[in-house]
């Protein structure tokens, strides 16, 4: 089956950074991709190339088996777009942001105004239908900024950071509709830096870092590969347990007041542990994407 | 420029901005009603007795009478030259109104055509009522004065095409200072606005002469009054070129400023 999107050897230079340094992937129908990476890793910029707002400096981007560099016209008209600023207008009520968003569209008034009530409702909206935007609180805005970028019917959704700053109230509300609209077969691709929200949405994601993808899997399978299924977290360790670790050549990552072990089987380590090292604080949990995460783009603060 | 960016979709974004000035219709429609009846008040009030008579294209005219077309050719200088800044400038840079935009089939170059459309739009709405205002004093010649409401429209096109230029460059919204103190003060009072500009020192002619308000004033005074000092078919020229230029101007530094 043809892809959604297709990225080949994708370059974005601004002046002398090297944003976006040769990405290649593909997004399959249906599917929900993500994006993941650290702060000023090209999440956006690669998301801004997807939808045509920024030409990339080199590579090819398909959509819809189209050039992006061609039929931008008749691939906008089909994809959707929560960018991560605030774009609604805020002279206008919420209602209004709709409407007038399904005229850029070119949708008939008629359509439009059923669209926009459809919405709204699968928004939680309604009663807010005339509120003006200025009005709202975040995951309201969050909410009609997502409502706004499906008024076209999109076949492709694209939201960049579609949770920041919101409350876990609001956030998991807007998972719970992402994944509705997920099981209805919407393709999906999302950039996101909260790995929970990775973890439950996507199917299939990369990580990206200075411009470049680190790898490419399901969450469950970058999980198992990256980090191991157990994960033990010892506080305060000793040199013993570094000369065990050392002699028993298990992965691990030393952060000086405290030791990670990656187990994948998880039973004669995590005894062993358990038994000789475990003189402060250990915790015996289930390898995470942020686990993955951090091992692979490191630990240093990026801004 | 590619071909084929430039549809009828702009009116889309020109019809955004219809929408969001019905909100404060009648705040917007209050300054072009009160602004023409405070300056015939002053002007006929305070200034008449001191300047008498005017002599502008042979003929002797009342102070307020030469005044009265300048009035309507500021208004849509200044309407349209605000919006296409500071009003345009905010959509731009604090609402992120175009980059919302540009996630849908809109070009860019269908955004800018449309804001330099709407402001030209909102000045005639401007032009329009004061012609009305003025009328009713008698300083309107009717039918030919009609004419001034698409001449706003053209003159409209020109002063919003400057502004949006404008916009593409200055660095922070305070900028524009720089432009209204430099291009549009000085055009406000040398356009041959409150004086005729013959009566202007040989060596300062030719400064006026390059104003497009001045151009904008004359055609003006020709369709309320009957007379100019000018070849107006050179002002219209003047104009036009003047227009095409900006928007063409408006068209490369708005792309470069928001495509990145």
């Amino acid at each position: 089956m043809q892809p959604i999107i297709e990225v080949q050897h994708l370059f974005k230079k601004f002046q002398d950074v090297t944003a976006v340094d040769g990405i290649s992937f593909t997004v399959g129908s249906g599917e929900f991709f993500g994006l993941l990476g650290p702060n000023g890793a090209g999440k956006t910029t690669t998301i801004r190339m997807l939808y045509g707002f920024s030409p990339p400096t080199r590579g090819i981007i398909r959509v819809f088996g189209m050039e992006i560099s061609r039929d931008w016209r008749k691939i906008k008209a089909r994809i959707g777009v929560c960018q991560q600023d605030n774009t609604l207008d805020p002279d206008l009520t919420v209602e209004q942001n709709l409407m007038v968003f399904a005229g850029y569209f070119s949708i008939p008034p008629k359509e439009a105004v059923s669209r926009t009530r459809e919405l709204l409702e699968f928004f939680a909206l309604s009663n807010r239908r005339n509120a003006k935007v200025m009005d709202l609180s975040g995951g309201m805005i969050r909410r009609l900024i997502l409502a706004r970028s499906l008024i076209n019917r999109p076949d492709l959704l694209i939201l960049d950071e579609p949770t920041t700053g919101l409350d876990p109230q609001s956030r998991h509300q807007v998972w719970d509709r992402l994944e509705k609209l997920r099981a209805s077969g919407l393709s999906i691709v999302l950039t996101t830096h909260y790995m929970e929200e990775a973890s439950r949405l996507c199917d299939r994601l990369v990580i990206v870092d200075a411009g470049k993808i680190l790898v490419d899997g399901s969450p469950a399978d970058l999980i198992e590969r990256h980090v191991g299924r157990h994960v033990i977290e010892i506080g305060g360790p000793d040199q013993a347990l570094r000369d065990f670790l050392k002699a028993q050549q298990v992965p691990h990552d030393d952060l000086g007041q405290r030791i990670i072990l990656y187990t994948p089987d998880g039973n004669d380590l995590s005894a062993a542990v358990r038994a000789n090292f475990c003189h402060e604080q250990c915790t015996f949990r289930n390898g995470t994407l942020e686990d993955v995460f951090l091992r692979l783009t490191g630990r240093e603060l990026r801004d | 420029m590619e071909i084929g960016v430039i549809s009828w979709r702009f009116w889309k974004v020109w019809r955004r901005n219809l929408v969001t000035f019905q909100k404060i219709w009648k705040v917007n429609f209050i300054t072009p009603l009160l602004e023409p009846l405070l300056f015939i008040a002053a002007f006929s009030l305070g200034f008449v007795g001191i300047v008498g008579q005017i002599r502008y294209g042979g003929a002797e005219l009342s102070y307020t009478a030469f005044i009265a077309p300048a009035l309507i050719a500021t208004a849509v200088m200044n309407n349209a030259f605000f919006e296409t800044t500071y009003a345009s400038f905010v959509r731009m840079y604090y609402q992120k109104t175009f980059d919302g935009m540009l996630a849908t089939p809109l070009s860019i170059e269908e955004i800018i055509v449309a804001e330099i459309v709407w402001s030209a739009s909102k000045a005639t709405a401007a032009a329009a009522i004061m012609l009305g205002v003025l009328g009713a004093f008698g300083y309107v010649q009717f039918p030919y004065g009609l004419i001034a409401i698409p001449l706003a429209f053209f003159g409209g096109i020109a002063f919003g095409a400057v502004g949006l230029f404008f916009t593409g460059v200055v660095p922070t919204i305070e900028m524009f200072n720089l432009p209204i103190f430099l291009f549009v003060t000085p055009m406000f009072l040398f356009s041959g606005t409150f004086f005729p500009v013959s009566n202007l020192p040989l060596w300062a002619k030719p400064l006026a002469l390059a104003f497009p308000l001045y151009h904008l004033v004359e055609l003006a005074r020709l369709v309320c009054l009957g007379r100019c000092e000018t070849v107006p078919l050179l002002s219209i020229v003047y104009l036009a070129v003047f227009a095409f230029l900006f928007t063409t101007l408006a068209l490369i530094f708005m792309r470069r400023r928001l495509i990145k």
